[in-house]
Formats: structure tokens, C-alpha cells, sequence
């Protein structure tokens, strides 16, 4: 059910996210500035000025200082949030395992960024893909509007009893950060209905006071709580299936889960990549199909927890796949396609051609997807990076 | 005088620390100062070990664990979140050793003081990274050996002089900035009480002896951190709202005194000694003419 007072706004993804933050009741933010996620803190620093947005805003001096302070605001009863991108989020890193350790559900906004040297500020996953071992949850946004529904459907998420894992929230650096777009925005009674207020099983409390995080030995439940994070992870995968139904439902929108299928029903061949490289994707496939060439598209939205039940069944039914990564893993393939490779281990007999592509922000054009497309089509192994230019 | 120490325990027995920890007192002082409303907040450091092994737990207050660099950066989160909430009335306490503060955690140390935040900052003062097994941090004195500053042929010992995190923060307008120790607990808890009146930030700094780390026997801590003050090699102060004000010991020693009581200067000779007195001697000076000055 649609509302009726809801509206159509020309925003960039940053304000899209500063505006899902605004309507999911954040009362705590702190951040760290660094391009181009700099401004979702300044529209949210603007809002808190302005008395739009009822939230503390704490300037702090680093990243780590900002994971530091938006974790024990949570831990101390506030839903709290954070934005950062590239070398801030590296920075964060300590932080990240540390938080998702002490099962604080808090959401982060990344705007994928290159990693240095030579400092680059263009698209890049690798910063994000750096982090997919610390225990948070990872959405890669394709759109502004999935940018902003992601914040709200993300706090439900991640507060669920079943997960209490933080959440991570991707965009590509300009292609979305700062693009406009239309985007609808739910209006905030219905967002509230949605998302209940924030209310921590475990609050900070000196007339029960407890522990949060102490040490604990080999024979103590340290492997057990470890165990308890990768099951929650594991349960997460339903909750935010019928979350984003949920979502679609009152909102209008069609998420249909942790992928997205684009013409995969009757695919020979299909494309699995994340992000806004997807939407490129969609339009090759368009074009292959005109040519009367049966492919597809896996859009890998969620990658934490990873979709291999999805993938799976995706492709079940097609000859080869070829998966594009944004990031680099030196040594080991790309983070997607060896997590894609690992799902259908023994399972499908697949080809998969592995591409690292548009790295540092370099164009993926129309015709580097089709050269991939024949690659894949002769089943072509091992990773190829795509639109490396010839260096002397 | 009237004994002012408070009765109520917060510690409960059964924590882990070495047999006369100064750490321990320093905690056991704190708590009595500041009462039940308190949360603590706590770094890697031998306080992180302590309390105990989780879930259980010999504090009864509040305690969330924080990594190394964050104490600064986690009473920020947990004084606004908890204000948020209208719970002006709990005392937020990062308590962090000398290498959590003097070193790794200064950057988040000085962002929280400079925002101004209600919140009390404690730096227990053992004058090394003794969890690690009594490395160097920059807040151990010039002379003293550890295990990352080992005196060999080359008399490797730390060089530089302690670092004066106190001063630092005095300069950076923290309106409550203090030093105390744990052989002097009505000063202490005086100083605490004190710093209750000041809405904003507040940093005390108490030396916390270590007979692990310093190799003395652990009958001895009360006793060597009253030498630390009656040698000067720890001069008590308190600037408030930049009043500065000296504590002067009743009965000067030199620092010989203070210095031979524990095996890690043990390896100093008089020259060496005569230098450490010289630059105690400077330093007190400093502080002397700071106080005349305001
Ligand atoms: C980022 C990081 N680096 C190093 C360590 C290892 N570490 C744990 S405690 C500690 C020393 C703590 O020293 P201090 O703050 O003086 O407290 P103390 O142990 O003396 O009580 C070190 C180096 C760590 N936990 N985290
Ligand atoms: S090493 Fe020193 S500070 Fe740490 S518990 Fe033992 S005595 Fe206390």
C-alpha cells in the first residue's frame, strides 16, 4: 500500500542516505569526513542544525574514534549511525570486528572508494571487500532509492533478535554518492510504523550492571560466541527476506532478497556482479538479447551473509558465468568470484570466468561487457582484468 | 582529621590482579569516590583482565570493554547516548592505563577533552605497558629499565623523559586536570569529589605502583608511591578552570630514596642519579613558579 503523502525527490545518493538515516530515527552520529562521503554527515550535521533531524551530532577526531563512539552510544540505548569510505573505513577496521563482536546492530554508510597509493577517490569495492571477514552484514546499493530504503530496512535487520549484527551499506563512489536521481521517499509516519523504536535487550544500566566484552579463555564461551555470530549470520539470511517483503509491501518497492535476478528464467549464460556495475550489465544484457543471445544478470546485493542458496538455483540451467569484481584480492582471485566459486563446489558443473573490472573508477563501457560476455562464452578460467591499458 | 574515605565497596574480591596492585587500589578509590551511579569504560590494559574472566565480573557497575586507541572516543558515545536519555546523573569514567592514554589513545583522549563532554577521564598511571609484560610507554621515567628498554653493555634504558600528560591537558583548557596516588586515598578521593562539581570533561592522572613492573616487593606499593611525592618524582597537583595548585610533601627525600626501591633503576649509577635529581629539581621548579604565576 502506497502512501499518499509520500515524495518524489531529484537527491544524489548521499542525501538519499542522510534522508533514510533522518526517517529511521537515528538519535546518535558521529563521523569522520573523507570524499565522497562527505556530504551525508554535512546534510545530516545541516538537519541536526536545522532541527529537522532530532539527533546528537558528535564531530569526532578520526574513524576509529566515530566506530567508537556511534558502538557505546548504541550499547548505551541510542540508535546510532556512521558514514565513512576508503582509507576511513580501513581505519575503522579494529572497530568493525569490535562492534560486531559485542552484537551492537548498528547501520554504517560506505561509499566505495579506491585504496592508495596513488590515492584515487573513483569507485572501487575494496575497501568494503577488505572488511567481509569483521561480522557485518553488506548490501551493495545499486540505485539512490535502494541507498535510502537499505538505511531503513537496515536498522530492522539488523535489530532483529535473530541477527543483532551491524549492517554496512554500500554506494559506488559519484556514480551514485553523488548523481542525482529521483527517489521516492516513504513519508515518516509509515516509516515508524516499519521500524519500531530502538530498544537493546542489553542496555547500559547501573542498577543491573553487567560486563560488555571482557576477556575470555579458550574454555570459555569465546568459540561459542564466535559460533553464535556466524548462525546469526546464517539465520539473518530470512529475516531480511521477509524484511525487504515486508519493506516492498508497505513501500511499494520489489526487493525481491539477498539477489536480484534480471532475465535469469531462461539464461544460457549469466553475468553475477554487485553494485551499479549491475545496471550496465542490465543494458548489455538488453543489447545480447536483441542479438538473440540468451544471458542474463545475478545481481549479488547481499554479500554478507552470502547468497549461495540463490546462486545455486540461478544457475542451475545456464552453460557458463562470468563474475565482475570492483576490488581487488591480490593472489586469490576476486572476493566475488571466489565466494561464487566456493557455492557451487560439487554441486553445478559450471564454468565461471572471474573479470576484475573498473577499479579506481575506470569506466566499464558497453563493449568491455560484451568482450567479457565472449569470454565467458568460451568458458575462459582464472581471473582477466578487463580494460587495462598497455603500460611501457 | 576525620577518616573521609567512603565505606561502600563497588570491588568485589576475586580479581586477577598481582598481589599489590596500585592499579587495583586506584579502582577500588575511584569507585568509592564516584558511587554506583558510574559507568566505566575500559581499554586493553591490565584492567581489562582484572574484573575477571567473562561473564563474571568483580566491579558492580557498569562495564564496557573498549580496543586500546578508543577510551576518548567511548565515554563520548556513552555520556551523549546516556544524556539523550535524560540520565544526566551517571558518572561516565574512561579508566586506561598510560600507554592507552600517553600513547595509542591520546589522539581520542584530547578529541573528547576538546568537545568538552561531561565525562571523567582517569588515567591509572603504572608507567608502562605492564599487560604486554612491562614494555616502554612514553609515561615510564627517564632511567627505568623494561623488557623493550633493556639495559645492556650500551645502557639501553629509557632516555627520554616522562611524558607530562597532565600538562598536555591543562594546556588544552580541560577545565579539571589533577594528579594523585594511591598513598595519599583522602587526596585522591578529595580530588574526585571535587571534579564531581565541574560539568565538562576531567582528567586525573594517578600513579598506580606495580610491583610487577617496577620489581619491588608488594607489601611496598603504599609505600613507594608516597616516596614518588615526598621525591617530587611525582608532584601532586590540581588545576581547576587554570587555578593552579601544588601539593608540597611534608618531608622532602631525594630521589635516591624513591629510586633505590626499585630493581628497575637499580642498574643507575650516581651520575645517572644526579641527572634524574637535576631534571625532578627543574621540573618542580616549573611547577613552583606555574603556581605564582596564577
Ligand atoms: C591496537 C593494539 N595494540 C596493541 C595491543 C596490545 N596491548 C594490550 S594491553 C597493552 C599495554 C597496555 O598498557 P597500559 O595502557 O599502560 O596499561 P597496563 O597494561 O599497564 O595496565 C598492549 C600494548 C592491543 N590490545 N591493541
Ligand atoms: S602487572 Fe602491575 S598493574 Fe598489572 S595487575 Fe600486576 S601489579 Fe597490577
Amino acid at each position: 500500500m502506497k502512501s499518499v503523502t509520500e515524495q518524489r525527490l531529484l537527491v544524489t545518493g548521499n542525501e538519499a542516505a542522510a534522508i533514510g538515516v533522518k526517517l529511521s530515527n537515528v538519535r546518535f552520529i558521529s563521523a569522520y569526513p573523507i570524499t565522497p562521503q562527505t556530504t551525508i554527515v554535512e546534510k545530516l550535521a545541516e538537519m541536526v542544525s536545522k532541527g529537522e533531524l532530532k539527533s546528537r551530532y558528535v564531530e569526532v577526531e578520526s574513524e576509529h574514534s566515530a566506530m567508537a563512539a556511534v558502538y557505546t552510544a548504541a550499547l548505551a540505548g541510542s540508535r546510532s549511525y556512521t558514514a565513512t569510505s576508503s582509507h576511513g573505513l580501513l581505519y575503522m577496521h579494529e572497530m568493525l570486528h569490535w562492534t560486531a563482536g559485542m552484537r551492537v546492530p548498528l547501520v554504517t554508510s560506505v561509499v566505495n572508494r579506491a585504496i592508495g597509493p596513488p590515492w584515487n577517490v573513483w569507485a572501487d569495492q575494496s575497501d568494503s571487500m577488505n572488511q567481509k571477514d569483521t561480522g557485518w552484514l553488506q548490501v551493495y546499493c545499486e540505485s539512490n532509492q535502494e541507498t535510502l530504503d537499505t538505511i531503513i530496512a537496515g536498522y530492522k535487520i539488523a535489530e532483529n533478535r535473530d541477527v543483532m549484527l551491524p549492517l554496512m551499506s554500500m554506494e559506488d563512489a559519484f556514480v551514485l554518492s553523488h548523481t542525482s536521481e529521483p527517489v521516492t521517499v516513504p513519508n515518516q509516519s509509515m516509516v515508524d510504523e516499519f521500524l519500531p523504536e530502538y530498544k537493546p535487550e542489553f542496555v547500559v544500566d547501573v542498577n543491573n550492571p553487567r560486563g560488555y566484552g571482557s576477556y575470555a579463555t579458550p574454555e570459555g564461551p569465546f568459540m561459542e560466541l564466535k559460533y553464535d555470530m556466524v548462525s546469526s549470520m546464517e539465520r539473518a539470511k530470512s529475516v531480511i527476506r521477509d524484511t525487504l517483503r515486508e519493506y516492498s509491501d508497505t513501500f511499494g518497492r520489489e526487493y525481491s532478497g539477498l539477489t536480484e535476478n534480471y532475465m535469469m528464467d531462461d539464461a544460457d549464460y549469466a553475468f553475477i556482479t554487485s553494485g551499479t556495475l549491475a545496471s550496465t550489465a542490465k543494458y548489455v544484457v538488453n543489447k545480447l538479447r536483441k542479438e538473440g543471445k540468451k544471458v542474463g544478470l545475478i545481481r549479488i546485493k547481499f554479500f554478507r551473509p552470502f547468497p549461495q542458496e540463490e546462486i545455486r538455483e540461478a544457475l542451475k540451467h545456464v552453460n557458463a558465468a562470468g563474475v565482475i569484481d570492483r576490488s581487488v584480492s591480490f593472489s586469490a582471485g576476486g572476493s566475488l568470484y571466489s565466494d561464487v566459486i566456493a557455492s557451487i563446489y560439487r554441486k553445478l558443473d559450471v564454468p565461471v570466468s572471474g573479470f576484475v573490472a573498473g577499479i579506481g573508477g575506470r569506466d566499464v563501457r558497453i563493449s568491455d561487457f560484451e568482450h567479457m560476455f565472449s569470454l565467458v562464452q568460451d568458458g575462459t578460467e582464472g581471473m582477466q582484468w578487463i580494460g587495462l591499458k598497455e603500460v611501457d | 582529621m576525620p577518616l573521609s574515605i567512603p565505606a561502600t565497596e563497588l570491588m568485589e574480591p576475586g580479581h586477577t590482579a598481582c598481589h599489590g596492585c596500585g592499579a587495583t587500589l586506584t579502582m577500588r578509590y575511584v569507585l568509592k569516590a564516584l558511587g554506583k551511579n558510574t559507568v566505566m569504560s575500559v581499554p586493553a590494559s591490565c584492567w581489562a583482565v582484572i574484573p575477571g574472566e567473562l561473564p563474571y565480573r568483580t566491579l558492580d557497575v557498569p562495564m564496557i570493554y573498549t580496543p586500546f586507541a578508543a577510551t576518548g572516543a567511548s565515554i563520548t558515545g556513552i555520556r551523549e547516548s546516556l544524556d539523550l536519555q535524560g540520565k544526566q546523573d551517571y558518572n561516565v569514567v574512561g579508566f586506561a592505563g598510560d600507554g592507552g592514554t600517553a600513547d595509542i589513545g591520546l589522539q581520542s583522549l584530547s578529541g573528547a577533552m576538546e568537545r568538552g563532554h561531561n565525562v571523567f577521564y582517569i588515567m591509572y598511571d603504572n608507567e608502562g605497558y605492564m599487560n604486554t609484560g612491562v614494555q616502554r610507554s612514553a609515561s615510564t621515567p627517564a632511567g627505568a629499565y623494561t623488557t623493550t628498554t633493556p639495559v645492556g653493555p650500551m645502557r639501553n634504558y629509557k632516555k627520554q623523559p616522562k611524558k607530562v600528560v597532565a600538562d598536555l591537558m591543562i594546556a588544552q583548557g580541560v577545565p579539571y586536570v589533577a594528579t594523585a596516588t594511591v598513598a595519599y586515598p583522602e587526596d585522591l578521593i578529595r580530588k574526585l569529589k571535587t571534579a564531581t562539581e565541574i560539568v565538562g570533561p576531567k582528567f586525573i592522572q594517578i600513579l598506580a605502583p606495580c610491583p610487577t613492573g617496577w620489581y619491588f616487593p608488594p607489601e611496598e606499593t603504599v609505600e613507594i608511591s608516597r616516596l614518588a611525592v615526598k621525591s617530587k618524582m611525582f608532584p601532586l597537583f590540581e588545576s581547576i578552570k587554570g587555578k593552579f595548585k601544588l601539593f608540597r610533601p611534608g618531608s622532602p627525600v631525594p630521589v635516591s630514596e624513591y629510586l633505590k626501591k626499585q630493581d628497575r633503576f637499580k642498574h643507575l649509577n650516581e651520575a645517572e642519579i644526579e641527572t634524574i635529581q637535576k631534571s625532578v629539581d627543574e621540573r618542580w621548579n616549573e611547577l613552583v613558579s606555574r603556581e605564582k604565576t596564577v
